[in-house]
């Protein structure tokens, strides 16, 4: 088969000559015309720098070393900068991450979607006005026809990114890069934009190269892939084979981390069971009526921004509760309230049968000890200045009293518990790890032997194959130490590895079990064993 | 004593000349008067401005004294005086800068407040009021210059301390159900450091030269002693005969400023560390 897109021993390198770093090394692949390829790895793996490529572009201070880019009868490693600047944009197109900050804010969105093809004189404006609303609706736009007369700020963040699609095929282009197209969306909107891309990629027959972080999304658009670590090729072929018979260990751990989020674990199930049959059902937590928001408390007693709406939950002891929503559907602030860090306006909390005061100020020690909180971002959620020795065993002086020997030896074992290295125990939290932060602050919440543990985003910041080891170490840390657990989260993959029962929070309320998939249709969506 | 070590052996050449310097400096503050040679208001030389001699090193002043030994006594006077005032400045400063940043908002408004309102007092002018309403003394330089610099040290404290109180592990801190003093030295203090210290050296300075200045207006330091900044102006007429006796305090003044700066800038989180 004749390849459309052929690159052979492509190698790019960053850093002045003699102490270069090879960031791509010796990779090659072709796609055919009209299939889609996907470039996958984590960060760092060189896949953007592939991607740029593919423009005849290296970032500043790389360079593209070695290797040939052909796209179609074209050489782009022979073409001059003039040449190569035309070719971008109507032959060649890219679809970068943030849509939001690729359009210019003073100009209608129909101006910036045309513009290339007009400078480029591909084609009459009005003709190319309608190319364009043509796309608008095969994106599944609303209102095609107008939607173009609107400013950037008049259209949500997925619709942006579908109009930012649009301005790339609006030249029908012959290959189209898209860089992370979908990674600054929340999960609802992620499906809605990559379905909407697929059905167009089919339709025009269009070549494109796909580049993202996540195989559930690639899995979706794409025919081939590319495997990528380190700037090394792991494993390539047809979608179907690498997703079936995987032969590379990273791939495996890759398709593995997929597919547990795929597919529900079934230790926390059982789990969950024998906890219900074991013990009668009492509720470790209960929220009635809660109600809670930010801003200062208007005459009613309701804070300025309601974020969470008149909401009831049960918790039963050992349970692990999945909280999920888009963003800005209050399930941190859920978190918060039960923390204590953003007091409910009103409604009741009752820890253990005991009632919980909304604040910070009214709890006593042990109220403080038995839920702790894990933050989003491991980056800020542990103190620079102090060591990560220090911030482990911090709890363990507040809440038992632990000074000296008895508790370094309690933090060695938290250290082992959480599977992180004892010889990092001097370290500060800038030397570590994505992964090791969020282990860190795993052990902090751990070291005060917690009833609750209330998990906020805690693998949002992390790759795959880290979060997925992130989300197996809860799920084996709730059954050896019968905890239980709030895990927020956008992802559903992910709370379902992990999670016996599941919420989902919709504009501060309990939300719809249409906005659930796989859930029953009970008034707070609530499935057991999902 | 050994990461101190490590930490000295760290410094980039300027910091090492700024350490070199600083200390010497406060050497000199420390034991110099016990080596003086003669009396600080003694008439030994029948000169006045006297060259640099082997009898008297840094030559003589305009009443003929030895200007080693009224050098070595002012040098304790201005920097005893600049890093009293300056710590009682910055310390302060910070105090308060902690507690606005870990009280309820309320404490916050007044204190910050009354720091603005102490901050729009011309400095100089203030020093002058003092100076003119309470007679000069030892004391009052101190507090008058810890009064007109604590605001700016507040500002700097404050700024960063309440930025660093919103991240997530001062959240993390006070959801564990820490006290607020705990959040505040434990939390908070170990990373305004880098911060502190640079701001710590420029109050130093800028108290250095405030002493200087009022010292100069003949409002400072009263004779018969004198800091660096009266030597400088009681020695004014010597300017004609090129005398060493008001050059030697003006170049002390400014090498002690500069080196300060330079050992402050070459820290170890002066900068990079946040």
């Amino acid at each position: 088969m004749a390849m459309f897109v052929e690159v052979q021993g492509l190698t790019i390198t960053a850093g002045d000559a003699g102490q270069e770093v090879t960031l791509v090394d010796d990779v090659g692949f072709g796609i055919p015309r009209g299939e889609v390829l996907a470039l996958i790895g984590e960060s760092g793996s060189g896949k953007t720098s592939i991607a740029l490529a593919l423009l005849g572009h290296a970032r500043r201070g790389c360079r593209i070393a070695a290797g040939s880019i052909r796209v179609g009868d074209l050489d782009l490693r022979r073409l001059e900068p003039r040449a190569l600047q035309r070719l971008r944009g109507t032959r060649i197109a890219y679809v970068a991450q943030s849509a939001s900050a690729s359009f210019n804010p003073a100009h209608t969105l129909m101006d910036q979607v045309i513009e290339s093809g007009v400078i480029h004189g591909i084609a009459p404006r009005a003709e190319l006005q309608s190319r364009a609303v043509a796309l608008f609706r095969a994106m599944s736009l609303p209102d095609p026809e107008h939607i173009g007369a609107r400013y950037p700020h008049q259209v949500s963040g997925g619709q942006l990114q579908r109009v930012m699609a649009a301005m790339a095929l609006v030249a029908d282009p012959d290959l189209v890069v898209f860089d992370e197209p979908t990674t600054a969306l929340d999960v609802t909107t992620q499906i809605e934009v990559l379905r909407s891309f697929r059905d167009v990629l089919r339709a025009r027959g269009t070549t494109a190269v796909y580049v993202s972080h996540d195989l559930a999304v690639v899995a979706q658009v794409a025919d081939r892939v590319v495997v990528l670590q380190r700037g090394r090729m792991r494993e390539s072929g047809s979608m179907a084979d690498v997703l079936g018979q995987p032969q590379d260990a990273y791939t495996k751990s890759l398709v593995a981390a997929h597919r547990g989020h795929a597919s529900p674990a079934t230790a926390p199930t059982t789990s969950a069971a024998s906890v219900a049959t074991a013990t009668p059902p009492a509720s470790l937590l209960q929220l009635r009526g809660v109600t809670a928001g930010y801003g200062r408390a208007g005459r009613d007693g309701l804070p300025r921004q309601v974020a969470l709406h008149d909401l009831d939950l049960d918790l039963p002891r050992g349970a692990a509760l999945g909280v999920i929503g888009e963003s800005g559907s209050g399930k941190s602030t859920l978190a918060r309230v039960i923390a204590g860090l953003v007091p409910a306006a009103r409604g009741a909390l009752e820890l253990d049968g005991a009632p919980l005061p909304p604040g910070l100020s009214g709890r006593s020690r042990e109220q403080f000890r038995r839920v702790q909180l894990v933050f989003q971002d491991a980056d800020t959620s542990l103190n620079p200045a102090h060591t990560i020795e220090r911030i482990v065993m911090r709890p363990l002086a507040l809440y038992h009293d632990l000074r000296g020997d008895a508790a370094r030896a309690e933090q060695r074992r938290l250290f082992d518990l959480v599977q992180l290295p004892q010889s990092l125990s001097g370290r500060y939290p800038r030397e570590l790890s994505g992964g090791q932060k969020q282990r860190v602050s795993l052990a902090r919440a751990l070291a005060a032997k917690p009833d609750l543990l209330l998990c906020d985003e805690v693998t949002a910041s992390l790759d795959t194959v880290v979060a997925a080891a992130v989300l197996e170490l809860l799920a084996s840390l709730r059954r050896e130490l019968d905890l239980s657990l709030i895990f927020i989260s956008h992802d559903l993959g992910a709370t379902r590895s992990v999670c016996s029962e599941l919420m989902v929070l919709y504009a501060g309320r309990c939300g719809s079990a249409a906005r659930a998939p796989r859930s029953t249709a009970h008034p707070c969506t609530r499935t057991r064993g999902c | 004593m050994n990461s101190w070590w490590a930490g000295l052996r760290a410094l980039p050449p300027s910091g090492w000349i700024g350490a070199v310097v600083v200390a010497f400096w406060l050497v000199v503050a420390l034991f110099g008067p016990w080596f003086a040679p003669h009396g600080v208001g003694e008439m030994v030389s029948q000169e006045v401005f006297d060259p640099i001699s082997r009898q008297f090193p840094l030559g003589s002043d305009y009443l003929g004294r030895d200007m080693l030994s009224r050098m070595l006594l002012g040098t304790r006077y201005t920097i005893g005086l600049a890093l009293a005032a300056a710590l009682l400045a910055s310390g302060s400063g910070l105090a308060l800068a902690l507690l606005a940043a870990v009280a309820p908002g309320r404490i916050d408004e007044i204190i910050s407040r009354g720091m603005d309102a102490l901050i729009s007092v011309p400095s100089k002018i203030f020093a002058l009021v003092m100076v003119a309403a309470f007679g000069s003394s030892v004391p009052l330089l101190l507090l008058t210059a810890a009064v007109t610099y604590a605001p700016g040290a507040f500002r700097i404290a404050r700024a960063t301390a309440t930025q660093i109180a919103a991240l997530d592990y001062i959240q993390s801190a006070r959801a564990r159900g820490e006290s607020r003093t705990a959040i505040a030295l434990r939390e908070i203090l170990p990373n305004l450091r880098g911060p502190i210290l640079a701001d710590f050296g420029l109050r130093f300075v800028f108290i250095v030269l405030l002493l200087a200045g009022l010292s100069f207006l003949g409002l400072g330091v009263q004779p018969p002693n004198a800091d660096l900044g009266s030597l400088v102006r009681e020695n004014l007429s010597g300017l004609t005969e090129a005398a060493p006796a008001v050059f030697a305090p003006a170049l002390s003044i400014a090498s002690i400023t500069i080196a300060v700066n330079l050992l402050i800038d070459a820290l170890p989180g002066a900068g990079e560390r946040r």
